[in-house]
Order: structure tokens, then sequence, then C-alpha cells
């Protein structure tokens, strides 16, 4: 794997990981010395399915470094919707921009554009496979609160098809952590991402019920289960119902644990529990600023380096 | 095996792919692109005895010796095959197969929503894991299925 690239989660060792983060706390605590880091430099972002958070924070973050950002528009008037392929786009946007952010609703897409280009890309996205740069920000958010060693997570809700869980769960293998499983039997985590984590020895478990695990978490990181995964509209609203969670419920929660969620949410997590000491995913989604800044920051460092270099450089 | 119970003679030069896992000798001849089109003399033995695996099958192609490439594919889908080479009428080489680290260009990738299906200028390529392979770009796996999704 490239390292002026990030596509996957499953690519970054716990160093990758300190260092973005690291460098995401500097630019928090002194976002004016970033300002102009970058300026001149043009970020691409190519969204071929819908995203507002996403690419709003890749927009900002670009921005807050000084950069100024491109963009496609609507997926249904550009060439896209003539029959161009991926490869192609990329290839001709390489050309307009000194980084890629890519969104794309098929699994692979990014690894495609990734081999494709010599400018960095970052995967805001592909299919139901992973979603890297937000797990840099869940970690920076789970970092504040808890710290990334002798932690107890529970991940709950779409887990077979969430791209935001299959990187979380690959990135915490990095660090002493225990991950609790909780979805229904349909949802459960792919062949794939079962695999990695038992080759790397990770300490893993799965439940249909977050009630008897509840009490060990540090974290419970709840994501959306989407309605068209189901044939059935009933039975839909059963299993959702099942896997939402209330101030009542937290009750019984220890008082430190931290409730996170990738958003946008539907009613997987009620809007009181907005309003106790748990509730992190706003600051959560916040947290995306200053961490794609040290991203961005460092992947253009990385080319950098490695065009001064001609050559590609360990980060 | 002695010399009267052999269901198929002997070959002059080419190639005897032996203990080939039973039903898997088709996609043998699909992993090695021969349809009969190319003029070689290929014999085919279904469910052999074998002391080995029960039942086996074999693969004998005339005036064709396989390549490394070829062997490495195979191996996927007939991890316990011998590979003889026939030149004479005499073994000149007799080799197991060995797994390769990875395949390109040989499956297509079952995960219908992986980039490698969406009409794209790309080959597939997997990586070969315990128990199967992985493609490169989706990290979908792929283990005893994996006869089902040769593209040749």
């Amino acid at each position: 794997m490239r390292q002026d690239h990030l596509i996957t989660a499953t690519q970054l060792s716990r160093d990758d990981i300190e260092a973005v983060l690291d460098r995401a706390r500097a630019v928090a605590d002194d976002p004016a010395a970033y300002a102009d880091r970058h300026a001149g430099r043009v970020l691409a972002l190519c969204f071929f399915e819908p995203s507002t958070r996403t690419r709003m924070s890749f927009d900002s973050a670009a921005k807050r470094l000084g950069m100024n950002t491109v963009g496609m528009g609507d997926v249904d008037s550009s060439s896209v919707s003539k029959g161009e392929s991926l490869s192609d786009t990329v290839r001709v946007i390489e050309g307009y921009a000194d980084a890629l952010v890519l969104r794309h609703p098929s699994e692979g897409a990014a690894t495609l554009a990734g081999e494709r280009v010599d400018v960095p890309v970052v995967n805001a996205g592909d299919g139901a496979g992973q979603h890297p740069s937000q797990t840099l920000l869940d970690l920076h958010t789970i970092r504040e609160d808890h710290g990334l060693d002798d932690l107890t997570i529970g991940i709950m809700g779409d887990l077979k098809y969430g791209r935001t869980v299959h990187s979380l769960a690959a990135a915490l293998t990095e660090f002493d952590a225990n991950q609790h499983f909780i979805s229904p039997e349909s949802l459960r985590l792919p062949r794939s991402v079962r695999f990695d984590l038992h080759e790397t020895g990770a300490q893993i478990r799965e439940h249909e019920e977050l009630e008897p695990v509840l009490d060990e978490l540090d974290v419970l990181y709840v994501t959306r289960i989407q309605k068209e995964r189901f044939p059935d509209e009933n039975e839909y609203h059963r299993v959702a119902g099942e896997y939402r969670i209330d101030a009542e419920m937290l009750d019984d929660a220890p008082d430190d644990l931290t409730v996170m969620h990738p958003l946008p949410r539907v009613d997987e997590i009620a809007p009181e529990v907005d309003e106790t000491d748990h509730a992190r995913y706003f600051e959560q989604a916040h947290n995306g600023i200053p961490v794609r800044m040290a991203l961005l920051d460092t992947l253009l460092e990385n080319a950098n380096a490695a065009g001064d270099e001609g050559s590609e450089v360990d980060r | 095996m002695s010399e009267h119970e052999l269901r198929v003679s002997k070959i002059r030069d080419g190639t005897v792919i032996d203990h080939v896992e039973a039903g898997q000798a088709l996609n043998v001849l699909a992993i090695l692109g021969i349809d009969g089109s190319e003029g070689f003399g290929v014999s085919v033995g279904m469910n052999v005895p074998s002391d080995r695996l029960g039942r086996k099958d074999i693969v004998k192609v005339e005036d064709r010796e396989l390549s490394q490439s070829e062997v490495d594919v195979l191996s996927l889908i007939a991890p316990e095959a011998t590979i003889n080479i026939v030149r004479e009428f005499e073994v000149v080489e007799k080799n197991r197969v060995t797994r390769p680290d990875s395949v390109t260009g040989v499956l297509s990738c079952p995960n219908r929503n992986c980039i490698t299906n969406a009409g794209e200028p790309v080959q597939t390529r997997f990586d070969v894991v315990t128990d199967g392979v992985r493609c490169d770009y989706c990290a979908t796996i792929l283990r005893a299925d994996i006869a089902e999704h040769i593209d040749v």
C-alpha cells in the first residue's frame, strides 16, 4: 500500500494513526499556524454519491489549510452519466488538483483510483467497504475521552454494510481494545472484516443484545440501520426499534460512557440523549475538521517529499 | 494402477495433471483455456479410484507443457495435483503444485458491487490467503466456491 494514499484503515499502523492524531491536536490548539500551509494548492472533491458532512468537512478542512477546492457537481449532470469510467475520470481530475477525495458506491473504487493517479487519494467511502478518514476522527474523539488503550467499545447497528464500522474495527486492532459487536443476526460483520480481526488476534465478541454488555463499555458506537437493507418494512421497524438508544437505557450505563455516532442519525439515538453527558456525536463530527486538516497536511507533505526525492518515501 | 487397467492411453509428449480433486477436471481445462479448438489431444478421467484422494480426476494434454503461472492457478482448485511433464512417453518432470501469493486476471469477483464488476478497464487481482483467495479491491474472500468464479 502506498503511504501517500489513504485507502483503507487496515493500511494504518499504530504509529501512522498516532502521528495524524497528534497533528490534529496541534491543529486544534493553534489553527492559525496552519492557515496558509498549503496556499495555492487545490483539493478535488470527487463525490459519486450524495454526501453532506463528509464533503463539507473536507472542503472546510482544505480551505483552513489555505487550499482551494473543486468539485464534480451533481453526478447526474457530470461525465459519469455519459458513461465515463472512474479510471478515466480520476486521470483527468488528477491534472486539476494536488489531491483527490473520493466517495464512490462501489467497493474497491478508491483502490482503483489510487492505482491510476500519482496525487494523494483519500477514500471518503467506497460502497460498503471502508471510510478511513471517519475512523481517524472517531479515534481522535475516543482518545480525547478515554485514550486508545485498555478500551472496551461496543459497536452497534448495521455491521454488515457499515463502512465506518469496518474501518474502525480494523484500526482498533492496533490498540489494546476489547471490541463488542452488537447487531441483528442478518447484519453481522462480513467475512472479510472478521477475517482481518482474527488474523490480528483481536479480542472480539458478537452479541444480539446491548444490555448484557452495556455496563462494561467505555464507548458505545451506534450506527444507522438502513431501511433498504430489509426486504420487508415491518421487519425493518422491528429490528431498528431493538437497537435504539434512549436516556432511560443509559441510566444503567457507566457514568463515563461515551456515546458516538458517525451521523446522520435517523431515530437510533433519541434526541433526549443529546442532553446527557454521554453524547459526543456532535463533537465527533466537529473533530472532522482538525483531523482532516492533519490528514491532508500529512499526505501532501509525503507527496512533496516523494516529489523532491523522485521516489516514494515511508511516512 | 497396472497397464491393463488404464482407462486412457499414455501420451507421447505433453502434460498429465494427476490427483485433481474429483469434479474439477473441466475447471482445470477452463483455467488452461483449452476447449478442444486448439487441436491438442485431450483426455479426461473423472472419478477414478485413488488411494490418496478416494476419487480423483486426471487430465492429459498432448503437445502442451504448462507454464508456472498456469500451475499456480491450478493449485487453487486442485491443491493436491501433481504435474507430470511427458516427453517421448517418459515422465521427465514431476511436480506438486504450490500456492501462489496472488492471482491476476483469472477469477471474477463474486461481489457484484466490486469496482472490478463495474465495467472499468481493470484486471481482477486476488491475494491467496488461508483456505481461499481475497479480492485486492473490495476484500471479498472466496473459499470453496473458487471454481465457480473462474473467468476464462
